[in-house]
């Protein structure tokens, strides 16, 4: 069989994904030997006219990772989709948005003002802010338009396969690596995790889920074999899709919600919203407004990674 | 849009056992009220999950209005309570969305109550009127 051809991409990511990559350690090699990388922005030097100039799908598959915040990435994204056979939206920005999509509670220009102008390090008195054109003495120079909302890969481009998590965890990434290898990959449309939801896969001791205060998790240490939720502490578990290996349940840490949405539920955030709502154990309305209250920041705890591929997608400004 | 002439689109959601029979019995009466609430009839108001208020902002509401059964008349004993919980906090994090406090409203109206519903229905469409249209632009806000 000839060598799968693959490209890894990153657009707005913090580049843990391309880490992930490696953290599946001497597998690398099982990679090398079955794909030849045709583009690795972050580890390997290939330019883009190098994929300019392949066949439309010539690229096998195309690991996907970061979100799509400016006119660059989408410019790469509809490159790299026209090239490849199969695109996967590879981590909880390509998947969702991720972190970076909390920019969607703001837009461009106070994202711009904060950056350059009102940030303590800068200095800034003649108001510079970035151009896409600038005429300077030796021609023209060009930067990418940064957009107000931040989107998901989907919401620019066609993807096959969805591979979650902020990083993906290496069992997951394996799964897609032997599913190439053995041409056994799944329907496209298909999210490579768990069906069920965290909560489902979760081995606490779940009792009565009735709560009284909500605490943030620096005003609590959490017993290791209870319900995190039970104990007060916002745990995005029933509004997440499992899969992930439990890592921060396990290190005593609650869900933060990174592998998006379960099946059938189109807003992760509602979902945890009613979850909330529902155990918080109330009579009459102060303890509402005490649980209100407590919930910080609702807006950026529920939808903390999955605020572009939310119901709203972004703030109404 | 121009704020002057301009009509909400307002979506209500009404429990079938209470609220509904009260939006029917304003409308058998004859009762005059503002036509910018388009009702769904739920079994509840603890029925209306959360991603029916978003979704209805989503698609062109202006605002949302629930009513359910008085406190301690639920016809399922508590769902009532169960939306009374769901709905302040929904509010808080609608206005980290820039969806203003006011454009959904939760109340609650019995079947007797034609002259409340009309109210309700009345106050909440001057509200957002006076609120004006809901961006829609999801993708590039500012134009």
């Amino acid at each position: 069989m000839a060598k799968l051809k693959l490209a890894l991409y990153w657009a707005a990511s913090c580049g843990g994904c391309d880490v992930a990559v490696l953290d599946i350690n001497e597998k690398i090699l099982d990679v090398a030997e079955l794909a030849d990388i045709v583009l690795w922005p972050i580890a390997m030097d290939f330019k883009y006219h190098h994929i300019e100039a392949m066949d439309d799908g010539g690229i096998d598959v195309c690991l996907f990772n970061g979100a799509v915040r400016n006119s660059e990435q989408e410019k790469i994204a509809k490159l790299l989709r026209a090239k490849s056979k199969v695109m996967v939206a590879f981590g909880s920005c390509a998947c969702f948005g991720g972190i970076p999509a909390l920019g969607n509670f703001t837009n461009r220009n106070e994202i711009f003002q904060r950056a350059y102008v009102e940030a303590p390090t800068n200095v800034n008195t003649n108001g510079t802010f970035p151009q896409t054109l600038t005429q300077v003495e030796e021609g023209e120079l060009e930067l990418p338009e940064f957009y107000d909302t931040v989107l998901t890969l989907a919401d620019v481009v066609d993807v096959e396969y969805f591979v979650p998590g902020c990083p993906p965890p290496v069992d997951l990434i394996l799964k897609v690596v032997d599913a190439l290898a053995t041409n056994s990959l799944p329907p496209p449309g298909a999210v490579i995790a768990s069906e069920k939801t965290l909560c489902d896969e979760c081995e606490r001791k779940k009792e009565e889920k009735k709560i009284t205060k909500i605490y943030r998790p620096h005003e609590i240490i959490p017993d290791p074999e209870k319900c995190l939720l039970e104990q007060g502490i916002i745990c995005m578990g029933p509004a997440t899709r499992g899969g992930c290996g439990q890592r921060c349940i396990l290190a005593n840490m609650p869900c933060r919600g990174c592998f998006g949405p379960p099946v059938g539920v189109y807003d992760q955030g509602a979902k945890m919203l009613s979850a909330i709502a529902s155990i918080y154990a109330t009579d009459g309305e102060e303890d509402i407004a005490r649980m209100v209250e407590e919930v910080v920041d609702p807006a950026g705890t529920f939808y903390r990674f999955g605020m572009s591929a939310s119901m709203l997608k972004r703030k109404r400004m | 849009m121009n704020k002057d002439g301009f009509e909400p689109k307002i979506v209500g959601f009404c429990c079938n056992w209470c609220s509904y029979r009260g939006a029917d019995m304003a409308g058998t009466a004859r009762m005059k009220s503002a036509p910018n609430v388009r009702i769904v009839r739920v079994m509840c108001s603890g029925r209306v999950d959360p991603i029916f208020v978003l979704k209805a902002f989503k698609e062109g509401a202006d605002g949302v209005l629930i009513l359910g059964c008085h406190p301690g008349d639920c016809h399922y004993a508590e769902g009532n309570y169960k939306a009374a919980r769901r709905v302040p906090l929904l509010k808080k994090m609608l206005e980290q969305l820039g969806i203003e406090d006011e454009r959904v409203r939760l109340d609650w109206v019995s079947a007797s109550e034609g002259n409340r519903f009309t109210k309700i229905v009345n106050e909440i469409t001057a509200k957002v009127k006076e609120l004006g249209p809901l961006s829609r632009d999801e993708r590039e806000p500012n134009g």
